[in-house]
């Protein structure tokens, strides 16, 4: 395969994963624990990348998992002493990625981490650390990564289906019913981890947020299917992916900036000509009566 | 069966630091359909909350048919407040009720066409059978309640736990969830039911309970539910308006 199609299809995978992932953050109103998440994931790699002294997958997976848990955990904790969620949030993720950044200084100056590229991502460099795989033959590492990712989450979303949108809904009810809504909760937030730490090569922490997010919220505004918000929130997460890169390429600027502005751009499109919840829509159609 | 399903000991439970329950203790008897009610902040929701172990338990122990909460949860139904969840949630009003099931598919297994004949049949029973195929966020409040008890019929439980199902309804509504709620009742099941409505309490329900941060009494509805028993757990907050036997209540707030 060529550079640009190695590059279109690292991105297509992020936008695909991200936007799947997010649908589900979106639901359970927990879109900023991406945020902080996508941030202390950094910590994960820096400590995984100390103990293994290599950047390889699986580790990096492994302790963005773990610091994703960590993230999760502590807010849940900070929380249960009466700090409100979102400050709770901001000090958690903000220290735990301060941590990281400090390690990168000290600790890991000439690796391959350094914190512009872990905000930034560097999708350019991709196609050129290429690992050898039976019958797929030579492919990028971090193309690889995000294809393992991709399909975990497929397996986990598909099979837990309906624990997660129920979840999502009404966890109270879930709760009543006997379900394991923490082990869900902290599940979910492991997707989510392994997730940004597979996109991090690609589009780095702060653009992993535009793709997990936006995509899903613009899926939100054109359809009341659970089913086909999956299905068009992982179509936006590909097509502002690819339309990213061209613009990029186009007008010669960072292609994770463009990517991200595509999502954006995305989500305006939905917000103005969405049928349903679009302003055009509800200018049309008169409010109904609740 | 005889003898209390529901017993509750020396319960209590906090928000934040603030005791919201204490020294909680009552038993139900089977069949019954209680009303549980109190002024705003007395800790209703709270109440039922906590025994289903939604909300932490201090001290204290509840016990449902003799067994822990855990043991039991299959013979029990919550329908949770309306506002509890968000009814812009991109799913329909069949899906909803399907939710009750949940807890029966089991893991890895998808609802079958036979779950969803058992939800669209709820849906029937509560008159929503022309709304199956509904956008949650299009129904009116009254609806969206009818498909909460809907949910919770679907469970076929033995025992229910209600907050507040006839808050914002419209009047058609209330009196389908009261025919529902006497139906459960004719059947042998147990329901206990948040209410804020003083005025309905003695048509609706055979028992109350009356609950200021604990139990201040507890019985049936003929017994209980005097003029001094109110007086006593609204507290100061409350003025008496219109004749003696059929006296309206408003808590000031």
């Amino acid at each position: 395969m060529s550079y640009t199609a190695w590059i279109i299809l690292t991105a297509s995978l992020v936008g695909l994963s991200c936007g799947i992932i997010g649908v589900f953050l979106i639901l359970r109103k927990q879109a900023m624990m991406a945020d902080a998440i996508s941030h202390t994931v950094l910590l994960g790699i820096v400590l995984a990348y100390l103990v293994t002294k290599e950047v390889s997958g699986p580790s990096m997976l492994i302790g963005g998992i773990l610091a994703g848990l960590l993230t999760a955990f502590l807010v849940q904790w900070l929380h249960s002493l009466d700090v409100q969620h979102d400050a709770s949030m901001g000090i958690v993720f903000t220290t735990l990625f301060a941590i990281g950044v400090i390690l990168i200084a000290t600790s890991v100056g000439n690796a391959h981490l350094d914190v512009q590229h872990a905000l930034m991502g560097e999708i350019t460099f991709i196609p050129f650390h290429t690992i050898s795989l039976p019958i797929i033959g030579e492919i990028p590492q971090a193309t690889a990564l995000l294809l393992v990712v991709f399909v975990i989450i497929l397996f986990f979303i598909i099979a837990f289906y309906k624990e997660w949108k129920i979840t999502a809904f009404d966890p109270a009810l879930a709760a009543s019913l006997g379900l394991p809504v923490l082990f869900l909760h902290y599940l979910f937030m492991s997707l989510v981890s392994i997730t940004t730490v597979a996109s991090f090569d690609a589009v780095g922490a702060i653009m992993v947020v535009a793709m997990l997010i936006t995509p899903a919220a613009s899926a939100y505004l054109w359809t009341d299917r659970l089913f086909m918000m999956l299905i068009l929130s992982g179509v936006f997460g590909v097509v502002s992916a690819v339309l990213g890169y061209y613009v990029a390429a186009w007008i010669d600027t960072s292609i994770s900036g463009s990517m991200a502005f595509m999502t954006g751009v995305i989500f305006i499109i939905s917000f103005i000509f969405s049928p349903k919840h679009g302003l055009i829509a509800k200018h049309v159609r008169p409010v109904e009566e609740i | 069966m005889s003898g209390p399903i529901v017993q509750v000991e020396n319960l209590s439970a906090s928000y934040r630091k603030n005791k919201v329950l204490y020294d909680v203790s009552f038993e139900v008897q089977p069949g019954s359909l209680t009303g549980i009610v109190g002024p705003n902040g007395a800790g209703k929701s709270t109440l039922i909350k906590t025994m289903l172990q939604l909300h932490p338990i201090l001290t204290g122990s509840v016990t449902f048919y003799g067994l822990p909460f855990k043991q039991a949860k299959k013979r029990i139904g919550y329908v949770p407040q309306r506002g509890s969840v968000d009814w812009d949630f991109p799913t329909n009003a069949l899906d909803v009720v399907t939710m009750g099931l949940y807890g029966q598919i089991g893991w890895f297994k998808r609802p079958t066409s036979r779950h969803k004949q058992m939800a669209y049949e709820a849906l029937e029973k509560m008159g929503m059978a022309d709304y199956a195929e509904r956008q949650i966020s299009q129904l009116s409040g009254g609806q969206q309640q009818r498909v909460f008890l809907a949910r919770a019929l679907v469970q076929n439980a033995d025992l229910y736990f209600m907050d507040e199902p006839l808050v914002g309804v419209d009047a058609a509504t209330e009196r389908a969830i009261m025919d529902i709620l006497r139906e459960l009742k004719a059947k042998g099941k147990t329901v206990m039911v948040v209410h804020h409505d003083l005025q309905t309490v003695e048509d609706y329900f055979d028992h109350v309970l009356l609950l200021n941060r604990t139990v201040l009494h507890h019985g049936m509805t003929e017994d209980v539910f005097t003029k001094e028993n109110i007086a006593e757990t609204y507290g100061g907050n409350m003025r008496w308006m219109g004749e003696e036997r059929h006296h309206v209540v408003h808590s000031v707030q």
